[in-house]
């Protein structure tokens, strides 16, 4: 855990009360509902809310205490806004030079090319920021932040301002950029897909506090936290491809709990894979089916149940050690005699390749 | 020979004393509006950026010559800048002249009265830039200064022009601030505006009228420049 992070204050009538620490690596998701604070934590984390005190370590380095406060222009980080923010006056190659020009050059570590290469802009350099697409836009601001070298990055929902077809063009490159990077991203946003998708840890925030925070895949499954309640609660599971299954068109998927079958996905053998399982299509059963055209059936443990409205409960399993949601009436739950500690099987009904 | 002949006609529309008057009212306009350019760009920058609940006070201080008879302007000024005033002791106190009916004085109260035409469209142009692009400069490693520089002033160049144009345009149109602190000095603080008046008044209408079309010919072709050019680069209206 290098990223510690404390920050009070408030101002209209909304206050902050942060008090945080992270891990050095991966994709932090700062979840939570528009106004909770999310955007103004990551403005403090960069230097743009002088105003907000606190004290901030990244990786032994007090960037902010009681007598210290860096400029923000003197914090290595990398910031994408939600606007792309690119300078009207300048090119797209001087946009990516403006900040790298302004880096010592022995603190230089990623070059112009890497950064360009990373986002697939090399078609773009010549152009003027008015040329360029919503999405484009938005993949040269982050170009643009990677080519200060930055320690870490800081996206403030970098897809909201794009319409749903522009977000689908610029997802598979956050993707890619969750695998080349090596600094840690802490990544703002209010929508569970992309959160899903992208982020290793997750921070919930409510109401300008840090309600909770882990692992992504035990932090949407835990039952004391909002995010396991309603019809999007979901669990990922980190999955390998382990073949394919030619004859009758499916891929196999192997994680520690067992074995998924998909409708085949043109996805290398040995590749890293993460499925999304909602909790509603998971069902549970106490003796292994035979007689059911469901193909994917896991032994698993009950390790906690909570009602979700009145009729419904959401159980939490292990399969393998991995956390599994499902979700089943109260009163299936009782005639099964569901408990924490129960042996069952769950069965997925479907399940998502996300990347 | 034609050279010689077009130096007749133009001694014919002005006299050398006009010539003159135009030479000292180019410069006067120059030196002020770089003057004001130099003050006012931070004062400009200032009142755009700041939260200070005040800040409408000096607003309204710089708005004062939109209203305000130049006599008026004119009179304080001959006051303070005069021998016996507060600006004109302090310059005999170290050795110096008081600067009314001066070129020097002529710049100051220039200065004063075309203000609000300089620092009005500069704080307009810093306020429509908005503050996210000097955040982005920021967090891309640009010190204040620098994205100041780098960013700023690029994205309100149509400002700057307007501010230097209207300056300059207002500076060349100056009468009563001259009149009463100026003087009528030839060579020194005689300016086209009170040339024309003297014509004027000595019956002299041709002179009169080449002087008066010159002035509006200038001031209407300055007018065109900044409207077209803020027309061809709509950029820093965003």
């Amino acid at each position: 855990m290098s990223i510690a992070a404390r920050f009070t204050g408030s101002r209209e009538g909304f206050s902050l009360d942060i008090d945080l620490s992270l891990p050095d690596r991966g994709v932090i998701a700062l979840f939570g509902p528009s106004g909770c604070g999310k955007t103004t934590l990551l403005r403090a984390i960069a230097g743009l809310e002088p105003d907000i005190r606190g004290s901030l370590k990244i990786g032994g380095q007090a960037w902010q205490d009681e007598k210290v406060f860096l400029p923000a222009h003197q914090r290595p980080v990398g910031y994408v806004f939600q606007q792309p923010g690119l300078f009207p006056h300048l090119d797209v190659r001087r946009n990516l030079e403006y900040g790298m020009k302004r880096l010592k050059a022995d603190r230089r570590r990623v070059s112009l090319d890497d950064a360009v290469a990373l986002l697939g802009i090399g078609h773009l350099l010549e152009r003027r920021p008015d040329q360029l697409s919503g999405g484009e836009q938005q993949r040269v601001a982050i170009a643009r932040a990677l080519a200060v070298s930055p320690s870490i990055l800081l996206m403030d929902e970098p897809l909201s301002a794009l319409d749903e077809a522009r977000k689908q063009e610029i997802l598979p490159w956050l993707e890619s950029l969750h695998d080349e990077l090596d600094i840690p991203v802490l990544y703002v946003s209010h929508s569970r897909d992309e959160v899903a998708r992208l982020a290793d840890y997750l921070v919930l925030i409510q109401e300008g506090r840090n309600r909770a925070s882990g692992p992504i895949g035990d932090m949407l499954t835990r039952l004391d936290l909002p995010l396991s309640a309603g019809g999007d609660a979901e669990a990922l599971i980190e999955a390998t491809v382990a073949g394919h299954e030619i004859d009758y068109g499916l891929t196999w998927l192997d994680f520690p709990g067992g074995r998924f079958r998909v409708i085949h996905k043109d996805l290398e053998t040995g590749s890293r894979v993460r499925l999304r399982l909602l909790a509603r299509d998971v069902s549970l059963t106490l003796e292994p089916q035979r007689d059911t055209s469901i193909l994917n059936i896991f032994p698993a443990t009950v390790e906690g149940l909570a009602n979700d409205g009145d009729a419904q409960m959401v159980v939490r399993l292990l399969a393998g050690g991995v956390p599994l949601l499902a979700r089943v009436t109260r009163k299936s739950a009782d005639l099964l005699g569901l408990a924490p500690g129960k042996q069952l099987y769950a069965q997925a009904k479907s399940v998502a390749v996300l990347s | 020979m034609p050279s010689s002949a077009d130096s007749v006609t133009v001694s014919r529309m002005f006299s050398e004393q006009d010539l003159t008057a135009l030479a000292v009212t180019l410069k006067l306009a120059s030196l002020t509006t770089l003057i004001l350019l130099l003050l006012g760009t931070p004062l400009a920058w200032w009142l755009a950026r700041t939260r200070w609940r005040y800040r409408f006070l000096i607003e309204a201080v710089i708005a004062l010559p939109l209203v305000l008879p130049p006599t008026v302007l004119g009179f304080y000024l001959l006051i303070a800048l005069g021998p016996d005033g507060p600006v004109g002791k302090l310059m005999q106190a170290f050795g110096g002249t008081p600067l009314a009916f001066t070129f020097t004085g002529l710049v100051i109260g220039s200065v004063f009265y075309s203000m609000p035409f300089v620092i009005q469209p500069l704080q307009n142009a810093f306020s429509a830039i908005g503050r996210e692009p000097m955040e982005v400069a920021a967090t891309l490693r640009a010190a204040p200064l620098d994205r100041f520089f780098s960013v700023a002033v690029p994205l309100a160049r149509p400002g700057f022009l307007t501010a230097a144009v209207l300056g300059f345009a207002h500076t060349l149109g100056e009468f009563g601030v001259v009149l009463m602190i100026g003087g009528n000095i030839p060579g020194q603080t005689q300016v086209v505006s009170i040339a024309i008046y003297d014509h004027v008044e000595s019956l002299e209408y041709t002179q009169a009228h080449w002087l008066s079309a010159g002035l509006l010919l200038l001031s209407f072709l300055l007018l065109v420049a900044i409207y077209a050019f803020n027309r061809r680069f709509p950029v820093a209206r965003t």
